[in-house]
């Protein structure tokens, strides 16, 4: 739709938001069995059901919450989890200036909605759609807010169900949430320019978890090295034509 | 219902420290506007940090994780379709799960 384009359609549209719900179908498999092992993970850790929802309701952040239940307490360790929080969730902020051209103009309650309701899933699935040439942030905010709605219920359930659901580690249940990741990583895939970006970045991951397990640096460090190895390679490129 | 004083107040700080992070990059970036390289590796941050999410878990991973993602990587390819990616994966990888020894 090339009427998007034109800046003074607005930025922020419920058909968008529509658009973006319904597109977020697909993610939502995954979304479930995840938000249950949260939930039973919770209850098994004392959490009443009140605060298991809430802490999905207003966290909404997977391996950040199951990591901090890992490590649970009484008294609950309140710095020790929300430094958790934000050492796992520090991939979100190499995220949101990515879609800088949507969230520029969108204002007030929209922009903080699209940033709360923005994970792995949903901000995928609108980069996707901005490099479509669709400019609508509603799109973020629909597929994210129905994620979230997804993710709070499944938790409850989860809590719910409690001790009658318990999958051991092996179980493929699990393997869920990696597929999802994996089959985004496959529609990404733009061509041999994105082979060297994608090598650096998975073996510096792979070197950063092993130094320091429990936290998200390895994706933030491997996103950076493999980014900074492609400019660094279509900067030299460029030299090279350059007559 | 209980409600924890203890657990309310660490809740709420997890929750702090995650929105910081959701918007703190967002807000960063718009105040600051950073240097054409950095904004060159924008780019490339969508692939590399799925890249950097898959890589140490397959690398952890058994045959099961190996036997999925090639699973939901073959059927993405050929369909174009997440959801049936996903299923597909799930299926071979809880296949590998039923085999004795898998």
């Amino acid at each position: 739709m090339p009427d998007e384009l034109r800046p003074h359609k607005p930025g922020f549209s419920r058909a968008a938001c529509w658009a973006g719900a319904r597109a977020s179908l697909p993610v939502q498999v995954a979304v479930i069995p995840f938000g249950l092992v949260c939930g039973v993970t919770a209850q098994a850790q004392g959490l009443s059901l009140a605060e298991a929802t809430l802490m999905s309701g207003i966290v909404y952040a997977g391996s950040a919450q199951l990591l901090a239940l890992s490590h649970w307490a009484d008294p609950a360790p309140v710095l020790a989890s929300a430094f958790a929080a934000f050492v796992v969730n520090l991939r979100l902020a190499l995220m949101g200036p990515v879609l800088g051209p949507w969230l520029d103009r969108v204002r007030g309650w929209r922009l903080w909605a699209s940033l709360f309701v923005m994970a792995d899933q949903n901000w995928a699935m609108s980069v996707k759609e901005m490099a479509a040439g669709r400019f609508d942030a509603g799109f973020l905010f629909g597929s994210g807010f129905t994620m979230w709605f997804i993710w709070v219920a499944s938790t409850a359930a989860g809590h719910l169900l409690g001790g009658s659901m318990r999958p051991g580690a092996g179980h493929p249940l699990f393997f869920t949430a990696l597929a999802v990741f994996v089959a985004i990583l496959a529609s990404m895939w733009r061509g041999r320019q994105d082979g060297l970006p994608w090598a650096v970045a998975g073996v510096v991951a792979l070197g950063l978890a092993r130094l320091m397990p429990g936290t998200s640096w390895y994706i933030v460090g491997g996103a950076l090295a493999g980014s900074a190895a492609g400019v660094w390679r279509d900067r030299s490129a460029g030299r090279a034509s350059a007559p | 219902m209980r409600l924890d004083p203890w657990v309310l107040l660490a809740i709420g700080a997890m929750a702090l420290a995650t929105f910081a992070t959701r918007a703190g990059g967002y807000l960063l970036f718009r105040a600051f506007s950073p240097p054409p390289v950095v904004r060159a590796m924008l780019r490339y941050i969508p692939g590399t940090l799925f890249a950097s999410y898959v890589m140490p878990a397959l690398a952890d991973g058994g045959a099961q994780q190996w036997v999925g993602a090639a699973g939901t990587v073959l059927t993405m390819v050929l369909t174009r379709n997440l959801a049936l990616a996903i299923v597909a994966g799930t299926a071979a990888a809880t296949a590998v799960w039923m085999l004795p020894g898998g």
